[in-house]
Order: C-alpha cells, then sequence, then structure tokens
C-alpha cells in the first residue's frame, strides 16, 4: 500500500486518497472552437507512459484537497507531491 | 493408542490429554501437540486423497509446507476449511475431517483416475470435460464432489475479528535463530520492534535440535532470548502470527490467530487479529523449506520430510516409524536419521545419491548404529495405504540414471530430503527478484527493492553460528542507520559441523526405461507429476508460467512450496537448459491462506455499509412503513393503512396529493451551499441554463452534464442572494456531485473565490404537496404566500412556530407544492405541527413509490433511473434547458456527430394498448411483425407504473428516434412476462399544460 504524503496533511495511506488519473490536462478555454477529433484528444485520450508519470490524487477522506503526485509508475515510487495552485496550471480565467 | 508417543521428550504436557475427532473417530493427544503430531502420535497413515488421482497420501511435513493433511475444522457456523494439521493446535474437543476422499479415506471411489491416470495427463482439465456443454452440470457435479475442495459454513460467522495499525522502526518476521538474536540486538538499542513468528514458540528449527548455543542447551537459549525480548518494553512478540504479505513502503499484514488454539467457540472474544504494519525497516528470517526428493511412487503414506522428523522427535515426542529409510542428496538429513534412531526406532538405513565422503555427519550416524549406503536411490516404493518397503538401486552419477537391478529394503517410514529452499516468498512479494546460485542449489533473495534484510536460511545460510552473526549485524546496521546507537553482541558459541556439500538430485531416472516408471510426485496438492511436465514440454509450452498454469504446478493453497523448485529443475531437465534460465516464479500474498473474517475484520454489517436515517424516520417506522434503500437511506416505501396492500395504499396516497394534500419527507435530497464571489461563474460552467439571469429568490430546474454531454445529475436550484446559491441534488448523487465540483474547482479553476457546503444532514426537507397545500402552510406562517407574493420557483426565508424554515414554491408532482427545508433537530416537530395544521384536509404521508407515480404521470425524468450516462439532454426532452450563449461542461460533446444521430434513443411514453396491463421495467421494445434473424430491439422500458389518477398503466421508455414515433405500436418484452403491446406517445400523462403547480 503506498504511503502517500498529502501536501496539506501529511503522510497518509492509499486507502484515504482517491486517484485522479493524468494530471495537467487543461480544458479548453473555447471548445465551441475545437474540431470533432480536437475535443475527443481532450476529453479521452489519456497517456498510459511507463515510468515516471504526473497525475492528480484526492485526499478523499482526509483533507479533501486534489494535489499533484510524481510517480513512477514501474516501480512505484512517488519522486514528490506538490500542492495544485493556479501558479503551477497555468490557468486563466475563461470568462 | 498413541502407539507411536516416546516416553519422554517435547514440548508437551502429558499430563493433560486432549480429546479430539478425525473422520468421526475418537483419538487422544496432548497439551502442546499440532493436530498433525497427534495423528503422527496415533500411528494414523492415511490422512487424505489427493486432488486429482485420489492417491492415498499420509503427513509430509511440519509446518506451512504440508501439503496433504489439509482439514475441515469444526462444523456448523464456525467451520474453517483449508487448514494444514501441522499448523493447528491440538485443544480438546478438536473435530477434523479430510476434505478429500468420498465416500470414505480409505476406498475412494475415484481411485479409478488413478487405474486411468493416462486420461487425467497434465492440462486435462482443459482437453476433458469440455464437450458436449449441455453434460457440464453432471460433470461439475461429480468434480465438485471429488475434489473436495472443503465447505465454507452456511450460517455467518459469529466470531470477532479485529485490526490494528501499528508503526514501529523494525518488523522481524521469524523468530528462529536469526530472527531472535537480531530481535535482542534491535530491541537493545531502544528502536521499537515487532517480532513475529507463525508458531506458538519462538524457537525456528532450534526447537527441533540439540545444539549447544554460548554454552546453554538450545531450549535454554530461546527461553534466555524470549525472557530479554519480554522485558524490553519497546519490543512486541507476536507469536502464533503469520506475516502473510508484504507491499509496497514496508506495507506489512499479519494475520494473528489469537483464540484458534483454544477452542473452536470462542464468540466473545477476538479470535483473529489483522496487523497492517508500517515499518522503517523489515528483517526477513522465516527460515527455509526442506525439499523433497522426486522419485517412482514418491507419495505414498509413511514418507516424511527430514525437518519433520526431528520436528515430530524433538517437539512433540512422538517416533513416526520403527524401521526407517532415508534417502538424501545432503549432509543436514542425517540429523533425523540420528534422531530417530536415538529415539529408539529398530533399525535406519541412508541411501545417500553421493559417494562416501568424510564429514562429521557420516561419522555420527555411524557412531549410533545407522547403516550407510552410498551412490544409490530410491528406485520404488512398495505399499499403497502405507508403505512396506523400498527399492534400492545403485546410482550413475556420471549420467544420472540408476540402474534397473534394485534391492528390496522394508520399511515403515521413508524419510527424504532433497536439501533446502529458502522460504523467498515474502522477499519476492515486496519485489526484490531471486537468484539461483549454483553452489547452494537454490534460488537466494537478490537485492532487496524495499528497506529490508534476508537473514539466516532464507537467506540461504544454512550453519548456525552464520545464522546468528547475520541476525547481529543486520539489527546493528539497521539500528545505526535509524539513528539508535547500537549495543555491543557477543557472537554464542556453537557447534562448528563440516558438512559436505549436496549433489542436486532432481528426480530418479532409470537407466533403461524411464516410461514405464510408476508416477512421480512433483507437486503433491496438484498431482503434477514428472511426466506432466515433459508433456507440457512435449506439446509446446516451454516458458515456466506456461508450463505452472498447464500442470497446476504450484497452484495449490500451498504456493508449491514444497514442489516449485523441483518442478522448475525438471522443466529445465526437459527443455536442457540450466535452471536459472527457467526464471522464477513470483510470489504473491497471501504467503499462507488467511480467513475471510480476519481480511474483513470490523467491517462488516453497519460496520461496512452504514445506514442512514432522516430525523422524520421514527414517524415512517410508527406507521410501519416498509422502507427502500436509496443511497444508504432508508426511505419509507409506502404508508399502508388497514392493512392494505401497496397498489392500495400508493392509489389513496396518489389521489390524496393530486385531490386534496399529501406530505412527504424529502430530506435524502443532496443539498450544497454555494457562496463566494465568483459563484455565478463557477455555476454558470456547471449548469446548462443560464445562472447569471436567475434573479435573487428564484428557483431554477438545472442539469449538469459529463464533459461527455451525458446527464450527469439534475435538480432545484435557487439563487439565495447576488453571490449565494442552494442546490439540490439526487440522493444517491449527492456525494458524488460534490466530488464532481470539488475537482472542477480544484483542479481546473483554483483561482475562482467559491466555497461549497454539504447541508445533506444539516437541513431536512418536507414536501407539502396538493391543491390544500398553500392553504394550509398559510396557516402557520405569517408569509404571504399567495402567487402575486409568492409565485411557481420562488424561494424565500420563513417561521414556523419560532422555528427558521426557507421556503421552496418547487414541484415534483406537477401540484401546487411547498418544501419547506428546517434545521433537522427541529424536523421532526415541524413535521407533526404540518400533520396537525393538515388534519381536516386528510393530509396523506406518501413514500417514494407514490412520489414515482406522480413523477412519472408528469414525465419527470429520475436520473440513474430515466438516463444511464449514455443519455443526453436532447435525447431526454430536455433541450430547453440549454443556453444558447454561454460555454458550460459537456456543451461542445452536444455537437459530436454522435450526438446528433438522428436515431439515437429518446424518451417517450408508453400505453399499454389493452389499457391494464404494467409494462415491466426494463423490457425492450420490439417490432410487433416477427422479422428474419436477430430482432431488433428499439429501447427500453425505464419507468413504468399504474396511475391511479388516470385508471390506467403507464410508462417511460428510451426509444431510438422516439420522438417521430408518436402513435406507433411495438411490443414490450421481458423474460418474465408475456409480450405486451404498447403505443408510443409524448413523455406526459396528466394536466398536460402543467396548469396545476403554477396555480395561481
Ligand atoms: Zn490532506
Amino acid at each position: 500500500m503506498l504511503l502517500i504524503k498529502c501536501p496539506w496533511c501529511g503522510e497518509r495511506d492509499e486507502t484515504e486518497f482517491s486517484y485522479g488519473g493524468e494530471a495537467a490536462i487543461k480544458r479548453p478555454l473555447k471548445p465551441k472552437d475545437l474540431n470533432d477529433k480536437d475535443w475527443a484528444d481532450y476529453l479521452f485520450m489519456r497517456k498510459n507512459t511507463r515510468g515516471l508519470f504526473l497525475e492528480q490524487w484526492n485526499h478523499s477522506v482526509g483533507c479533501r484537497q486534489w494535489f499533484l503526485v510524481e510517480r513512477n509508475t514501474v516501480t512505484y515510487e512517488i519522486i514528490s507531491t506538490k500542492r495544485m495552485n493556479s501558479d503551477a496550471l497555468n490557468s486563466e480565467d475563461s470568462q | 493408542m498413541q502407539t507411536n508417543r516416546l516416553n519422554q521428550g517435547g514440548f508437551i504436557d502429558r499430563h493433560k490429554t486432549l480429546r479430539f475427532t478425525f473422520n468421526g473417530q475418537s483419538y487422544f493427544g496432548y497439551q502442546g501437540d499440532t493436530l498433525a503430531s497427534a495423528l503422527v502420535a496415533n500411528d494414523i497413515k492415511i490422512v487424505g486423497r489427493s486432488f486429482k488421482y485420489h492417491r492415498p497420501r499420509g503427513i509430509i511435513g511440519s509446518g506451512a509446507e504440508e501439503p496433504n493433511a489439509i482439514f475441515q475444522i469444526g462444523s456448523g457456523a464456525t467451520t474453517e476449511a483449508g487448514m494444514r494439521a501441522t499448523q493447528i493446535e491440538l485443544y480438546d474437543g478438536l473435530v477434523a475431517k479430510s476434505e478429500k476422499g468420498w465416500p470414505s479415506l480409505s476406498f475412494d471411489i475415484a481411485i479409478i483416475n488413478d487405474w486411468f491416470s493416462k486420461l487425467f495427463g497434465a492440462g486435462f482439465y482443459y482437453k476433458t470435460f469440455m464437450y458436449p456443454a449441455k453434460f457440464w452440470k453432471i460433470y461439475e457435479y461429480f468434480l465438485r464432489r471429488m475434489a473436495g475442495l472443503g465447505r465454507a459454513p452456511k450460517q455467518p460467522d459469529p466470531d470477532h475479528y479485529s485490526h490494528q495499525n501499528i508503526h514501529c522502526d523494525i518488523l522481524i518476521v521469524g523468530a528462529g535463530p536469526a530472527g531472535l538474536i537480531a530481535g535482542v540486538s534491535a530491541g537493545k538499542s531502544g528502536a521499537k520492534v515487532i517480532i513475529a513468528d507463525d508458531q506458538a514458540m519462538f524457537g525456528g528449527s532450534l526447537l527441533a535440535s540439540k545444539e549447544i548455543i554460548g554454552g546453554q542447551s538450545s531450549e535454554e537459549w530461546i527461553a534466555s532470548q524470549v525472557e530479554i525480548l519480554k522485558t524490553l518494553p519497546n519490543v512486541t512478540c507476536l507469536p502464533r502470527s503469520t506475516v502473510f504479505g508484504y507491499y509496497d513502503y514496508n506495507f506489512l499484514t499479519i494475520n494473528e490467530r489469537c483464540t484458534n488454539h483454544l477452542s473452536e467457540f470462542t464468540a466473545g472474544k477476538i479470535r483473529q487479529k489483522l496487523w497492517r504494519v508500517r515499518a522503517k525497516r523489515v528483517v526477513l528470517a522465516q527460515g527455509a523449506f526442506e525439499r523433497p526428493l522426486v522419485f517412482p511412487n514418491n507419495d505414498r503414506p509413511g514418507i516424511m520430510l527430514a525437518s519433520a522428523v526431528s520436528n515430530y522427535i524433538h517437539r512433540y515426542g512422538v517416533i513416526p516409524g520403527k524401521n526407517a529409510v532415508l534417502f538424501t542428496n545432503n549432509d543436514s538429513a542425517y540429523q533425523a536419521a540420528i534422531d530417530i534412531k536415538t529415539a529408539g526406532a529398530q533399525s535406519v538405513l541412508i541411501v545417500d545419491s553421493r559417494s562416501e565422503q568424510p564429514s562429521d555427519m557420516v561419522d555420527a550416524a555411524k557412531k549410533c548404529g545407522v547403516e550407510l549406503q552410498f551412490d544409490a536411490v530410491i528406485r520404488n516404493v512398495i505399499g499403497n495405504k502405507s508403505i512396506k518397503a523400498v527399492q534400492i538401486s545403485a546410482y550413475d552419477a556420471s549420467d544420472n540414471t540408476c540402474k534397473d537391478k534394485a534391492e528390496k529394503r522394508d520399511c515403515d517410514l521413508l524419510i527424504y530430503s532433497g536439501g533446502w529452499s529458502p522460504a523467498v516468498h515474502l522477499h519476492s512479494q515486496s519485489g526484490g527478484k531471486n537468484k539461483w546460485d549454483n553452489e547452494r542449489h537454490c534460488f537466494v533473495p537478490g537485492k532487496p527493492s524495499q528497506a529490508s534484510s534476508s537473514i539466516g536460511s532464507c537467506n540461504g545460510t544454512w550453519i548456525l553460528e552464520d545464522c546468528l552473526k547475520e541476525g547481529i549485524t543486520c539489527a546493528q546496521e539497521m539500528v545505526t542507520n535509524l539513528g539508535f546507537k547500537a549495543v555491543d553482541m557477543k557472537l554464542p558459541s556453537s557447534k562448528k559441523t563440516k558438512i559436505n556439500p549436496m549433489m542436486p538430485l532432481w528426480q530418479v531416472i532409470a537407466k533403461d526405461s524411464s516410461e514405464n516408471l510408476p508416477k512421480q510426485f512433483v507437486d503433491y496438492q496438484n498431482d503434477t507429476t514428472v511426466s506432466d511436465i515433459y508433456l507440457a514440454v512435449r506439446e509446446g509450452y516451454t516458458g515456466i508460467e506456461h508450463v505452472k498454469r498447464y500442470t497446476a504446478l504450484g497452484f495449490g493453497t500451498d504456493q508449491g512450496k514444497l514442489g516449485n523448485i523441483n518442478g522448475m529443475a525438471i522443466l529445465g531437465q526437459a527443455l536442457k537448459k540450466p535452471i536459472e534460465q527457467i526464471g522464477t516464479t513470483t510470489f504473491r500474498p497471501a504467503y499462507t491462506p488467511v480467513t475471510f473474517g480476519v481480511v474483513a475484520g470490523e467491517d462488516i454489517d453497519e460496520m461496512f455499509e452504514p445506514t442512514r436515517k432522516t430525523a422524520i424516520h421514527d414517524f415512517h417506522a410508527d406507521r410501519k412503513a416498509p422502507f427502500e434503500i436509496v443511497g444508504q437511506w432508508l426511505r419509507p416505501w409506502y404508508f399502508p393503512e388497514d392493512n392494505e396492500d401497496m397498489l392500495s395504499a400508493v392509489s389513496r396516497e396518489c389521489i390524496a396529493a393530486r385531490s386534496s394534500l399529501g406530505i412527504m419527507d424529502a430530506s435524502t435530497l443532496g443539498k450544497i451551499d454555494v457562496c463566494g464571489k465568483d459563484a455565478v461563474s463557477f455555476l454558470e460552467k456547471i449548469y446548462t441554463h443560464d445562472v447569471a439571469k436567475m434573479a435573487i429568490g428564484q428557483c431554477a430546474y438545472g442539469i449538469m452534464l459529463g464533459e461527455d454531454g451525458m446527464i450527469k445529475d439534475d435538480g432545484v436550484m435557487a439563487r439565495l442572494g447576488e453571490n449565494h446559491f442552494y442546490l439540490t441534488t439526487t440522493t444517491g448523487g449527492a456525494a458524488n456531485v460534490m466530488s464532481w465540483l470539488e475537482q472542477w474547482l480544484q483542479t481546473e479553476w483554483p483561482h475562482l473565490d467559491v466555497y461549497m457546503t454539504s447541508l445533506t444532514d444539516h437541513l431536512s426537507t418536507i414536501a407539502l404537496v396538493g391543491p390544500n397545500s398553500r392553504r394550509v402552510l398559510q396557516t402557520l406562517v405569517n408569509t404571504d404566500l399567495s402567487a402575486e407574493f409568492f409565485p411557481f420557483m420562488r424561494t424565500c426565508k420563513s417561521e414556523i412556530a419560532g422555528i427558521a424554515i426557507d421556503l421552496y414554491r418547487v414541484s415534483f408532482s406537477g401540484e401546487l407544492a411547498f418544501e419547506v427545508n428546517v434545521n433537522s433537530n427541529f424536523a421532526l416537530h415541524l413535521w407533526n405541527l404540518l400533520m396537525k395544521a393538515g388534519k381536516d384536509f386528510g393530509i396523506t404521508p406518501y413514500g417514494t413509490e407514490t412520489m414515482h407515480v406522480l413523477r412519472a404521470e408528469k414525465g419527470f425524468i429520475i436520473v440513474g433511473q430515466d438516463t444511464d450516462g449514455s443519455v443526453n439532454p436532447l435525447d431526454a426532452g430536455l433541450g430547453w434547458l440549454i443556453s444558447k450563449e454561454k460555454d458550460f461542461l459537456g456543451k461542445r460533446s452536444l455537437e459530436r456527430a454522435d450526438s446528433l444521430r438522428k436515431d439515437r434513443k429518446q424518451l417517450v411514453g408508453l400505453l399499454s394498448v389493452d389499457n391494464k396491463s404494467v409494462i415491466p421495467e426494463g423490457a425492450q421494445l420490439i417490432e410487433k411483425k416477427a422479422t428474419s434473424g436477430p430482432t431488433p430491439m428499439y429501447g427500453h422500458v425505464s419507468s413504468s407504473y399504474y396511475s391511479p389518477i388516470l385508471g390506467h398503466p403507464i410508462a417511460l421508455a428510451l426509444v431510438q428516434s422516439g420522438r417521430n414515433r408518436y402513435g406507433e405500436k411495438l411490443l414490450a418484452v421481458s423474460s418474465d412476462a408475456k409480450a405486451i403491446e404498447v403505443s408510443i406517445t409524448k413523455p406526459i400523462f396528466y394536466d398536460l399544460k402543467g396548469e396545476q403547480q403554477r396555480v395561481e
């Protein structure tokens, strides 16, 4: 069982967390400008990386915060975890 | 009669006699026995029948490796299947049964499998019993009875199991010499240590030996070490505790058997405990398993591993035979010959495949009167139900074969040893690889992949002194590494025995007639023979993982603890490859089988899934409403009066709500409070309708979609203030919707200033429904409820009898209706006030069934019933909710080619043509005319009820191009009813213009 360091609470058992898949998939700012293929890429296509992988996890039965985890998908080693902040995601308001 | 019991010796109490039964027969043993040692003491030879050929089998081992003595223990609710007799401590009244053997052990009808065994070779499950398919039921009946894999109890388990989480600096697995001294060494430094061993007593292999350690007998030495451990407050000793799983990040699981050794019946106490350990370091000191030798008929009852013989003699005071032959390829087995001769055996002959070389063991054996024969092997075993004699042949090491000429030797016990296999299971589970060692002829642990170390014989270290040294060194390194000060430990002296190297002997091959030799068993539990492995190779299987699956090698509950290495080596011979090229098998948890009870622990019944009750629950229970479970909530289904059946009750409730006044507990609705200065822009992205345009105090029916455009959830939402909203979700969707909103907010729009709070349990919701709802409610509140001041789809704050409430004029029934939100602490009181106020109008509580009928009459969908994750808002006829202007989650998907298909399934209504048949929910809709080929299915019925107000059945369905087919007739078919002719209509049946809910 993984030991995951929530950036808010510290180390906790894997059972406290839920997995959110590949991180940093940016929702297109103007979906209507995308053709069907590009929209489908955003919607369905996910990397299946062997090795270092940036993914998102949720401390779902703890503080309920989403955060970023860099993990080796072969050895399951967690390299780092960090808070999900607007800078890291390079986000902007779509309004 | 305990004919094989010695007068002295062993860790048993001869004054405490215990009675037990085996297959209905009564026997006696002593306190301190295992079930296996008691059976051996009573000279029980046959303990089971083999899996495939149903050959009689006896006890081979004395620990976790035992493949034959696998029993059903106890009966009734507390019975346990698949228990190894070698690991069951005897208690008074123990009841054991063989799992295999039908109709009885001594005459097993399936022995014919042995006589016709040509038919039952490797892959026989794949090849046999396949055709004809309709015979499978018959095959299965016999296979199940014959295979005899034990029975699960039919009753619930009355015992208690518990889980405990624990952190430690060092977890030591195994309390043999290496583990014990490592524990003392680490414990003295102050590190927090757990030391676990699967046996009742610490000491491991020393319990079965007469070594002198540091001037003490092994027994005294063990006692002194255990004494030290017990005085250290930082050390936890766990006997009877099997470390069965080694997972990521040094997480290990231990199954402690707390009361199994006391009785079958220990209700009220914790029977077993699951320790969940997070260890900074792990010491693996589990020891090694002795390997059998592979030769013809090597499975006959009366054949036993050398280490087991020593164990039975020294630990239990039991001598397993009087005239013994010992077949070995190594020195360590000599000890068993010496032990049994010293214990009083009349004759002992060692048959050693090696040539004679000077060795301490040879000298010791000769000294106590053991006969020796070198350059020889056992060629065959005589005796079916118990061993009578063996055939001994000369062995030619130059070509690994034995001569055909054999000499017969009578015996009642054949002891054998093919060397040792380190117990690398946990190392392998932890992710470490194992490597073949060509000097020691075994797999030894490779580099650890986690913070662990293997020491002692599980590291391939055989000499006692070296094991002790490894234990001290390993512990000292670990504690230093963890920041403790290592304590100086003196290596206790022990006898240095000079031993000769073993000779790899994987299989006895006859010089000329290898084809005709009797069966040579590799895996006892699955009846895998040498010829099965050769057959697998002939049929094209070359990889060990494939051969394992084809021959079932290593697939028993013992996971091949005895057979795997021999099997791999024999495969190597068949393929003419060295064993290191055959590969190694991966071991997986559990090391030995674990009960479901201990895995579940306390997480059973209500602790597994909680039951949620609304604040008004007592009212429903008093009225004897049957409950329906919806998303863990107990919701009243209907409220029967005077023995009414469900249809009568629901009809009465529906008519009351439509004609006067109904009341419903809607508290289970998901409720989310949303505020913050960006609440509007956030909700604009979530809902399909224009949230920004909503006035303060306005309510709206809203749906949210997944990014795939499919309906995710729905509910009324209200704008309470400029930046303040109240959302409701479906009962079952409450938690998911909250998580969904949080995920978007945190991962995609973290810059938005939005705060969400779940109010689901905090607030209770009471719906007052019907034409008289306003009149009754008005008697209780000062707020003007007239349509002018409080029109349809509005909310306001108010008060009833001093209790603050929120009023919503919304309707899920199509009637004039109000929902009252109130702090749950006041909900029951408020409900009773409303019941009283509505008495003159025949106020009628109703449950979920009436709610469903009322909403279906209006064509209001239930997400998850009328939608299934493939239904978008256009399909559901909710296109009017979709904002043209803004973007929202899932909007782009509504323009995908697939979303625009003309033949998508759409929500429609259905009426039975006969006007009286209620169509089964889930029924498929097909063409009336028979078609050739597969029948096209146009859709299915999602909701179906009898409508009391209309006097006929109604249904909702999803039908291909449904909205273009109004008036068409189809057949509704389901497996449990006859076909019903239906006609397609609009999905609304009552008050088509929607006037009643908007009534002035
Ligand atoms: Zn946290």
